[in-house]
């Protein structure tokens, strides 16, 4: 007979009712996502504003408030896919390694002569020393250098550095281990940092994250472009203090090796001429604000750098008394004032012709932090919230002339257990709705029709059983036993069709991207709901129908 | 009265004209990769790189006019398409500008965009706007393809296994077969009309994989059980009373999505009209290749009978996996 045990039957009734509990914040969409911006909001500033009490409180406390995320293409927004050009790090690292080497070479001269650096490849250190005899031990001098590789995943016991000689060349680079634990490193810090700068920009439900070895993903709903986006990403700030050698008239000058021509911010034409490796940089610094000048009251950037950063400064103003040295920002010398005294504690001030305005902005980009290495955009969308409107509005009305044409579809065909099968689709689609919000996972537009197909496709297994009920009616004893064994010959047929059709949703899972993606969540909950709605649910209800009106003949 | 697709009692003879058919596939298949290598695939900028924006203005579109604002940037390749759908207002006027990739830029310029958009607001509409602005660059693109091809393998080699597990060797060839007809097919649908191959193209693609696998794996369920039940009946009998049993469900099932998928098409937006277009023809040709395709290829190839017994001289042709729940 058709039993189902009641601890089951409840099981079945209890996961309907809590997958339609988190489906139904969805229908509230905006009171909800007001209740839980407020609630965020009033979390982070830990005061409230009557507007916030009253939108919290428009949401009970108890019910469920978890949303569908809507994805860019719904809600519009701005969509970036950035490549961090990691191998800047490579040549920053080689840069900051060379005064190191010179000291540890120095020590050794007698053994290997003078020492000089020659250009190399972008990522090499190139020494030559003019008694190559001594290679041995400048090799095992600047062997030391290095460090054992820290990172999780491998390369123990390797050193940080790859040194090797040729003829009288030492050639210095980052080890492979170093070289990905620093790309590791490298693409956390600039995820970070576009965190905060995109956070700054008070947008909500931003998406930032890792792509693969070099990338980062970025999303930001409600953003208007896309341009927009990476202005305010990509303003590196990249703040250095360099030892001036002089001025120059053009960016032609003539320098020596590891000197480079910057332009001056105010001074129109003029050119400095600077030490490439920076005395400092912005990497130390801990925090920036903006001010005034007490003596002449303009605006000015006050910074404090970390004990590295201070230490180092402290010591080149020190030894460099009298001389200029210059604060270059992306490239540009923002002034070269002459240093009157040490500057021990770490703490400075940039001056140079900031408007107030001018100088919030360098304080908020500096204390954001330079990107530790430059962004490439190899992918950028912009969707208007127009469009995302409409086409929200287009699926909604195309689900729900799909949901009702199927629903007919169904009753003209199979009466009574059509009604049945229909009533396990509603909640089918609920549960999808449950299970999108209770994932967190984002709803598309290619989802929607997802959502959609899975309303024809869904009725499959539905279909199947009563298929399969309609034959054994014919030959089985009695409308329990047909039902019965429609349901149990059924199901190996409906496990391979959907299993089939889940691999190919996991495939599409694990190798698309954005919308394809989303497309491929809505698809594979839609498999499992639509089985679990099939089997169970539909079956309940036939059963509780079953038993109460105990008829002698069935038409299915 | 119940609606009925299909009489209560079927006998179609499906194989009756099984070479015109299966002659009908191969010379379909075969004109379709002719079609695809002669014409091409429209490529999207995911595949191709470049950029495409979308332009929604009240003035009535005159193509030639943004084709003489946009000649003077001299931005190559230039594709534009006036859009239609019938969610728009009487007076919305949308067009589609799509340009290649340019030359020697790995990533994205704004100054393109820009440049493009203060053109087609000066010559055309100055109310102009633009709401979707797409880049996709070179190096990207050519990631996507491959990650596509990857996709669309990996699911055929995936089913292959998991029918060869399920049923027997022969049941996935033939089930593969038929999901390869459907792909070449819709690949060349898409050649002959020229509809735009994008990312979510690729993703109808699979989903035709699925549900045309999910047709044909109903009828083999069947087949497995009568082949079992009808131990003398001719397998080419066998495999019509299966097709004729399931042909109901076969159509219904179809018939369900497809009333689905045709409110999508005309109500669903023009943004996925093309990949719902896709899943839509995908459900016709699957359920075609079902019935017609892969059975066919299993009868060509033949399929061992004895299921109660172990496989002769011990060789292990999966029926260890196929009887669990028959």
């Amino acid at each position: 007979m058709l039993q189902i045990p009641l601890w089951n039957r409840l099981f079945i009734i209890l996961t309907v009712l809590v997958g339609l509990s988190f489906a139904m914040p969805n229908f509230f969409y905006g009171t909800v996502e007001r209740h839980n911006d407020a609630l965020a909001e009033i979390e982070r500033t830990g005061a409230e504003t009557p507007q916030q009490t009253e939108d919290v409180a428009a949401w009970p406390s108890y019910l469920p408030a978890t949303l569908v995320n809507l994805g860019l293409d719904l809600r519009g927004g701005a969509h970036l896919l950035a490549e961090v050009q990691v191998e800047d790090v490579y040549v920053q690292r080689m840069d900051s390694l060379w005064p190191e080497v010179r000291d540890a070479l120095r020590g050794l001269r007698d053994v290997v002569g003078t020492i000089r650096r020659i250009d190399a490849e972008p990522g090499l250190l190139q020494v030559r020393i003019s008694q190559p005899e001594g290679m041995v031990s400048a090799l095992a001098a600047v062997r030391e250098l290095g460090q054992p590789v820290v990172s999780l995943t491998g390369g123990f016991g390797e050193s940080t550095l790859d040194v090797s000689g040729a003829g009288d060349v030492i050639t210095v680079q980052l080890s492979e281990a170093e070289q990905a634990a620093t790309n590791d490193r490298t693409l956390q810090q600039s995820i970070e940092i576009v965190r905060r700068r995109v956070d700054e920009a008070g947008t909500r439900e931003p998406t930032i994250q890792r792509q693969g070895a070099d990338r980062i993903l970025i999303q930001v709903p409600g953003i208007g472009s896309a341009q927009e986006l990476k202005e305010l990403i990509g303003t590196t700030a990249r703040l250095t203090f360099h030892p001036v050698v002089g001025r120059a008239s053009g960016p032609d000058a003539d320098t020596d090796s590891r000197q480079m021509v910057l332009p001056s911010v105010d001074e129109g034409d003029g050119y400095y001429i600077l030490e490439e490796t920076p005395v400092v940089t912005g990497d130390d610094l801990v925090d920036s604000q903006p001010g005034f000048d007490q003596q002449t009251g303009e605006a000015i950037v006050t910074f404090r750098f970390n004990p590295t950063g201070a230490r180092a400064f402290g010591e080149y103003t020190a030894a460099n008394v009298g001389a200029p040295f210059a604060i270059v920002l992306d490239e540009e010398v923002i002034s070269a004032p002459v240093i009157r005294s040490a500057i021990t504690g770490g703490a400075g001030q940039i001056s140079g012709n900031f408007t107030v305005e001018g100088s919030t902005e360098l304080a908020i980009l500096l204390r954001a932090g330079a990107l530790p290495a430059e962004m490439t955009f190899l992918e950028e969308r912009t969707i208007g919230p127009e469009l995302g409107a409409d086409s929200v509005q287009a699926g909604q009305t195309a689900a729900l002339i799909a949901f009702a044409a199927v629903l007919i579809f169904m009753v003209a065909s199979y009466g009574l257990f059509g009604v049945f099968a229909s009533i396990a689709l509603i909640l089918n689609v609920g549960l999808i709705f449950g299970v999108l919000s209770l994932i967190g996972a984002t709803l598309t537009l290619p989802g929607i029709a997802g959502i959609v197909l899975t309303i024809g496709m869904a009725v499959d297994a539905n279909v199947l059983v009563f298929e399969r009920i309609r034959e054994e009616l014919k030959t089985a004893k009695g409308p329990a036993r047909a039902i019965e064994l429609g349901y149990e010959r059924a199901l190996s047929a409906i496990i391979d069709a959907n299993i089939t059709t889940f691999i190919i949703a996991t495939i599409l899972f694990v190798l698309g991207s954005g919308p394809v993606r989303g497309f491929s969540v809505t698809l594979g909950i839609g498999i499992v709901t639509s089985v679990f709605t099939a089997i169970y649910v539909t079956r309940l209800l036939v059963v509780y129908w079953f038993e109460r009106k105990r008829p002698k003949k069935i038409e299915v | 009265m119940r609606l009925r697709l299909v009489p209560q009692e079927t006998n179609f003879d499906f194989f009756k004209h099984a070479r015109l058919t299966f002659g009908a596939s191969i010379v379909a298949v075969i004109a379709s990769l002719v079609i695809w290598a002669m014409v091409g695939l429209n490529f999207g900028i995911d595949f191709l790189g470049g950029t495409t924006i979308r332009t929604d203005s009240t003035v009535q579109v005159d193509v030639g006019e943004y084709r003489t604002a946009l000649d003077p940037l001299d931005l190559g390749d230039v594709v534009i398409s006036e859009v239609f759908d019938p969610n728009f207002a009487d007076d919305q006027h949308v067009v589609t500008v799509r340009i290649q990739a340019q030359e020697g830029a790995e990533a994205v310029t704004p100054e393109i965009i820009t440049a493009i958009q203060t053109a087609l607001q000066e010559a055309v509409d100055p109310a102009m706007t633009f709401p979707s602005v797409e880049s996709v660059g070179p190096k990207v693109s050519g990631e996507l393809i491959q990650t596509a091809i990857i996709a669309v393998l990996a699911s055929l080699g995936a089913i292959l296994v998991y029918i060869w597990l399920r049923f027997e060797w022969q049941f996935s060839v033939g089930a593969v077969a038929a999901l390869i007809h459907d792909v070449i097919l819709t690949i060349g649908v898409f050649s002959l009309f020229q509809i735009r191959f994008e990312l979510a193209t690729v993703a109808a693609l699979l989903t035709i994989v699925g549900y045309s696998i999910n047709d044909t794996v109903v009828i083999f369920d069947r087949l497995r059980e009568n082949l079992i039940k009808y131990k003398q009946m001719a397998l080419r009998d066998v495999m019509n009373l299966s097709a004729n049993e399931t042909l109901s469900r076969t159509l219904m099932t179809s018939g369900t999505t497809l009333i689905a998928l045709i409110a999508l098409l005309v109500l669903g937006g023009d943004v996925i009209r093309g990949f719902v277009f896709a899943i839509a023809w995908g459900v016709v040709v699957g359920t075609y290749s079902s019935i017609y395709v892969a059975k066919n290829v299993v009868l060509m190839i033949g399929v061992k009978r004895d299921w109660s017994k172990p496989s002769d001289g011990g060789g292990a042709s999966g029926t260890q996996f196929a009887n669990i729940d028959a």
